[in-house]
């Protein structure tokens, strides 16, 4: 999905602030946070680290910016608790309500009235499965996909439909995109995939490379000629900002 | 600490309410157990950080043949420490040197190493990082205090998948020599987390 979770390459928020001697948590309701996430989960409001990606990713945008970090997984964990069926909004709100709380504060939950089915908890441990051979090896030449989908996904939008380099495959793993609807685990090879600061961000882009764990179905053939731009078949058209 | 507790006085935030809020219909419903939050804190607080990361970076700097199976495999050479914490179902650990930088984020979420390096930090999970990082990485890390010269090739990583990423960094200069005899507790004491995130020079 198109969402304000996906910040690689946008423009315009300033520098970074770094805390010195930064407490772990900052205040008692973010390690509450913690513990009601690792809870949720055995709960039922989610059964894989996808889905819980998903409900993070589909909260409130504004509350997305300006709520932190444990403030997103306040907005994931009650949108997950609520889909499932195990909390009701009402009796949130209504308690928030009587804790004091300022009864127009905006809410970061989004719960939709037809959620995504539930998936099986994973039989197996861990993110990796077995998976038939990959299909690209070490320094082929790939691209990736430019589809945009409404859902999960784990290819940033700032590297759709570039070319790159695979470093090193990392065999089958869990595939997000499905994983996180409720739709199987259907897991696929996974490469480590690198590009050049120049793919990602044109001809003035610093120099640099940025590698990108990225799944078998996100990436196809690149054939050589995508890499350079064609001599003479420059852009006929060029300007000075 | 300097973290400024005057705000203690002010009214909770919403997010503070609610998490209450939803921690006591939990609690009610028997699906949180009233030790939860003791346990998170005693955790992450206390065995997971960036101390354990520290331990093995410098045994890398001491023991060329650890550093050797640091780098071939990660997730096996760090068996040895038993660490807790989780997110490091497959870490691969990225060597800095005088002509490679290697940095590393998560431009769509937050993912990190926490067996290794504890919870994030704030600015690692704020939209500016995320944002920066992946674009303009020798601008950044030069505003970050790290300025590094045109002939050092920066590598970003973007954790998009569940491999987690680490950076074992150079040791200061100044010890360059003495690191093989240097005693544990004054190794790890040269070594901070943002250095083993990339952020950082020693």
């Amino acid at each position: 999905m198109d969402g304000i979770h996906d910040l690689g390459g946008k423009h315009g928020f300033g520098s970074v602030q770094r805390e010195q001697d930064e407490p772990v948590f900052h205040a008692p309701w973010e390690a509450k946070m913690f513990a009601i996430m690792r809870s949720s989960g055995p709960a039922g409001a989610w059964y894989c680290v996808d889905r819980f990606r998903h409900l993070v990713e589909r909260i409130d945008p504004v509350s997305y910016l300006s709520d932190s970090y444990y403030g997103r997984w306040l907005g994931g964990v009650e949108t997950g608790l609520i889909e499932a069926g195990i909390l009701h909004q009402a009796e949130i709100q209504q308690r928030y309500l009587d804790l004091g709380g300022e009864p127009f504060a905006r809410v970061a939950a989004r719960p939709v009235d037809c959620p995504d089915p539930m998936g099986d908890v994973p039989a197996a441990k861990g993110s990796q499965r077995p998976v038939a051979a990959p299909l690209f090896k070490k320094g082929d030449a790939v691209m990736t996909s430019t589809e945009v989908k409404p859902g999960h996904t784990r290819l940033p939008a700032y590297a759709r439909g570039k070319v790159g380099h695979v470093v090193v495959c990392h065999a089958g793993w869990v595939f997000p995109d499905t994983n996180a609807h409720g739709k199987g685990e259907q897991p696929q090879n996974l490469y480590t995939v690198e590009f050049t600061g120049q793919a990602l961000w044109g001809k003035d882009s610093e120099t640099m490379s940025l590698c990108l764990d990225l799944f078998e179905s996100y990436l196809s053939v690149a054939f050589p000629a995508a890499l350079e731009p064609h001599p003479e078949k420059q852009r006929r058209h060029r300007y000075e900002p | 600490m300097s973290h400024d507790h005057d705000h203690e006085h002010e009214p909770p935030a919403p997010q503070a309410l609610r998490t209450e809020a939803i921690e006591s219909l939990l609690l009610e419903k028997g699906l949180i157990k009233p030790t939860a939050v003791d346990e998170v804190i005693a955790l992450y607080n206390e065995r997971v950080g960036p101390m354990n990361g520290a331990k093995i970076v410098a045994k890398a700097w001491q023991d060329p043949e650890f550093k050797a199976r640091l780098l071939a495999d990660g997730t096996k050479a760090i068996e040895e420490f038993d660490l807790d914490g989780g997110q490091v179902e497959k870490l691969v650990v990225l060597e800095n040197t005088p002509e490679q930088h290697n940095v590393v984020v998560c431009t769509l979420c937050s993912c990190y190493p926490w067996a290794v390096l504890g919870l994030p930090p704030k600015w690692y999970k704020d939209p500016a990082y995320r944002s920066r990082i992946v674009r303009e990485p020798r601008t950044l890390l030069a505003e970050m205090g790290t300025d590094l010269p045109e002939s050092v090739s920066i590598r970003v990583w973007d954790s998009s998948a569940e491999v987690r990423y680490m950076v074992l960094p150079m040791p200061p200069a100044e010890f360059a020599e003495q690191v093989a005899s240097m005693a544990e507790a004054d190794l790890t004491a040269l070594i901070s987390r943002d250095a083993m995130i990339g952020v950082e020079l020693l």
